[in-house]
């Protein structure tokens, strides 16, 4: 019974035991559910082996939504607790596991799969090609990035979380300091999505310099294909560094290494430090995105080309270097001297500048455009004075003297949530909005879509705001508790009270689905918006091929040409296309690695060597493997545009 | 006979070996750290310069610029990362 000891959790409740309860339930649920719909063939022929860069993009859709949820009933949970002082609903050790999975789920397992839901979908479309470069590299992502995300989610009732933090910083997340596996999990399975997430960067790069329609040269990409790029490259050179860390920290934690100790030669700043060379250029893989989007939407609804398309592209490539000089910025506390922090305040400084370009080049677009206020919109305008304030007081952290009086209060922690919300949040529902009809053929009924807007953005200034008050007041973030004496009950309790408003809005986006997959019309042809860009040229639903024909493009809105000026975007006849073959081997392989990572959480070394031989054995398989892909002749083509174009 | 002859491979071939004798030396010589570090820095430097120029072929395509620009874009980042290490952990640290 021994053995078996380890996989308990260290620090139950009735929450917990709730929650393992729930699990069970869901997983049979689920599992009855397919075999009685006799859905297992379906399920696996057209979802666990596709390698259609548009299934993939919903399923890193559905997986975020999932996580998001995930990850705001935690916030939901922090909230409460705080709401009122010497509050006893969470103990300390629950709410250090809750705030450090609530911010692993939100920017690994949430924001990360929800840009990349946007790019699988969006990217090959706006570019006019038939898939990305390697489509089965890109069901691996996926996948890796899918058993990563679960490898967390089921810590919890296995054995632990982690509780150190999502920067899990040494030595707390030492052996030492944390005992439980819960940083083993944190370290395996960012190291198993991240793979996911590299092999994606080098796959976007790959299909976008080599994959774009004939006559779309760099400077006449779509912005959001633009920005794609841009984030693929710091994706590229940023996540080794994690890698590398990761490695680092499990080697100290499972062999007693001592890369990150305080004693024989080791250094513990210098996880922290590796942390955020990798942790300040992945801001910016999420913002990037983001930007993206809001340019596609912004430009669409003010019925006008986007202004300033050099600049726009020029600041994106210097967003792109500059985000490797500033990560210091987020340890200007921990000891060095002046010198060095006025360098990084500095470099800090200088990349609001490019930020300001881009934000003025959306104020010109607006200028004078006639502009339809639809749910994309209303998410893009409400972004830009929010983000305005999220970014206002991170340049007042990074003022290196100043920080020592912000480090580690509320007052940080309502700084980057008014970033990431309106910057990411915002874009990602803006995106969801505006792609839905792209992705599942009807549109999102409005009139819900603009309560839930309302809802999410009023709530998060009452949620967030509160806490700059009470950050210079001195409450320390991480708290799990304070006297009445602070007096930073009240700001907490509004703060509460955002959050339950938050909750609504989110409430409201799930009614707006169902309420929409029920009675929305689908009769919305392929251009629901009166968009400019290529990834609404073709029919709806996407056929499995993309375009007939392969576009031929002669400006950046290659589209609107075609509708206003006359463009032909689609000269000659149909050919045979050729297209990749389904594999399951991405979904078997990840499936193995999922089990790699949680004998190496447990230290159990015979499921480590047997699942390492049948991770390269799937590799070796690969390399031997003849596979040619199928032709899609000129018939069925004909059939199936015949179709599309009579429905 | 001289267009066929590969003298570029050979010399880099022989570059690339004296290289590669010049770091060991760094073993077999008694010399400080600083230099032993120094002289393998210069040499890991060139001769991976040397690999990828005249072995990897480089230069030699149309998406030259693609592979060149990737080049150096990583190595300002991983030389910004490095020093910028450098000076908050160490030179910088009080």
């Amino acid at each position: 019974m021994d053995y078996f000891d380890r996989f308990a959790v260290p620090h139950p409740s009735f929450g917990i035991y709730a929650s393992m309860v729930a699990i069970a339930l869901t997983v049979i649920g689920i599992i009855v559910g397919i075999t009685y719909y006799k859905k297992w063939g379906y399920l696996w022929r057209e979802w666990l082996t596709t390698v259609d860069h548009k299934r993939i993009g919903i399923m890193y859709l559905i997986s975020a939504l999932l996580m998001l949820f995930r990850g705001g009933v935690d916030a939901i949970l922090m909230r409460a607790q705080l709401a009122v002082p010497e509050n006893t609903l969470l103990d300390a050790q629950h709410y250090n596991e809750i705030f450090t999975t609530h911010g692993i789920v939100m920017i690994i397992f949430m924001a990360m799969p929800f840009i990349m839901a946007f790019m699988n979908v969006v990217v090959p479309l706006q570019i006019g090609a038939r898939d990305v470069a390697f489509p089965r590299l890109n069901a691996l992502s996926f996948w890796l990035f899918f058993m990563g995300a679960m490898l967390l989610n089921i810590s919890f009732v296995i054995g632990g979380s982690p509780d150190a933090g999502w920067s899990s910083y040494f030595p707390l997340a030492s052996n030492e300091f944390s005992e439980s596996v819960g940083t083993n999990y944190y370290m395996f399975a960012l190291q198993i999505s991240g793979l996911g997430t590299l092999m994606t960067g080098i796959n976007f790069i790959t299909t976008i310099l080599k994959m774009r329609a004939p006559g779309m040269t760099l400077m006449k990409m779509p912005m959001f294909t633009w920005s794609a790029l841009v984030t693929n490259i710091i994706i590229v050179f940023a996540f080794p560094v994690l890698t590398v860390a990761l490695l680092m920290g499990s080697m100290d934690r499972l062999f007693a290494t001592n890369f990150f100790t305080t004693s024989n030669g080791g250094m513990d700043m210098l996880w922290a430090n590796l942390f955020w060379v990798w942790g300040h250029p992945e801001v910016y893989i999420l913002v990037l995105p983001a930007f993206g989007i809001y340019s596609e939407v912004i430009s669409t609804f003010a019925r006008r080309n986007l202004y300033g398309y050099k600049s726009m592209v020029a600041s994106m490539v210097i967003i792109s270097l500059l985000s490797f000089l500033v990560w210091t910025h987020h340890f200007f506390t921990m000891g060095q001297g002046a010198l060095t922090n006025s360098i990084f305040s500095i470099t800090t400084m200088a990349i609001a500048v490019p930020t300001g370009i881009k934000i003025f080049n959306w104020l010109f677009t607006l200028w004078r455009g006639k502009i339809v206020f639809t749910v994309p919109m209303l998410y893009s305008l409400g972004f830009i004075p929010i983000f305005t304030i999220g970014g206002v007081t991170g340049v007042m952290l990074g003022l290196s003297a100043a920080d020592y009086q912000y480090h580690n209060t509320m007052f940080l922690v309502a700084h980057f949530h008014l970033v990431i919300i309106p910057g990411v949040v915002f874009a990602m529902l803006a995106g969801l909005t505006y792609y839905w009809p792209k992705m599942f053929g009807f549109m999102l009924n409005e009139r819900i879509g603009k309560w839930a807007f309302w809802f999410i953005s009023i709530s998060t200034c009452v949620a967030f705001f509160p806490m700059f008050l009470s950050g210079l007041d001195g409450q320390a973030r991480r708290m799990y508790t304070y006297s009445e004496a602070t007096g930073f009950g009240f700001w907490n309790m509004v703060s509460f009270i955002g959050a339950m408003g938050l909750a609504v809005g989110f409430a409201l986006i799930v009614y707006n689905v169902y309420y929409s997959a029920r009675y929305a019309s689908r009769e919305i042809g392929s251009d629901p918006w009166d968009a400019r860009s290529l990834e609404w040229a073709t029919h709806n639903p996407v056929p499995a091929y993309n375009f007939a024909i392969v576009p031929h493009v002669a400006s950046t809105e290659a589209f609107w040409d075609s509708k206003k000026k006359g463009h032909v975007l689609f000269p000659g006849d149909y050919a045979k296309i050729h297209m990749p073959n389904n594999s399951g081997v991405p979904f078997v392989m990840s499936s193995i690695f999922f089990v790699w990572g949680f004998s190496f959480v447990f230290g159990m070394w015979i499921p480590v060597i047997l699942t390492t031989i049948g991770i390269f054995a799937c590799m070796a398989h690969r390399s031997w493997e003849e596979d040619h892909g199928h032709y899609l002749s000129v018939e069925e083509i004909e059939r199936t545009e015949e179709q599309l174009r009579g429905a | 006979m001289n267009e066929l002859f590969p003298l570029k491979q050979v010399m880099g071939f022989v570059v690339s070996l004296v290289l590669t004798v010049v770091a060991l030396l760094v073993y077999f010589l008694d010399m400080t750290f600083a230099r032993g570090i120094a002289i393998l820095l210069i040499t890991a430097f060139l001769q991976a310069g040397l690999q990828l120029v005249v072995f990897m072929h480089a230069g030699e395509t149309e998406d030259k610029g693609a592979i060149y620009t990737n080049i150096y874009y990583g190595l300002i980042i991983a030389l910004v990362t490095i020093f910028g290490t450098l000076l908050c952990m160490i030179w910088g640290y009080e």
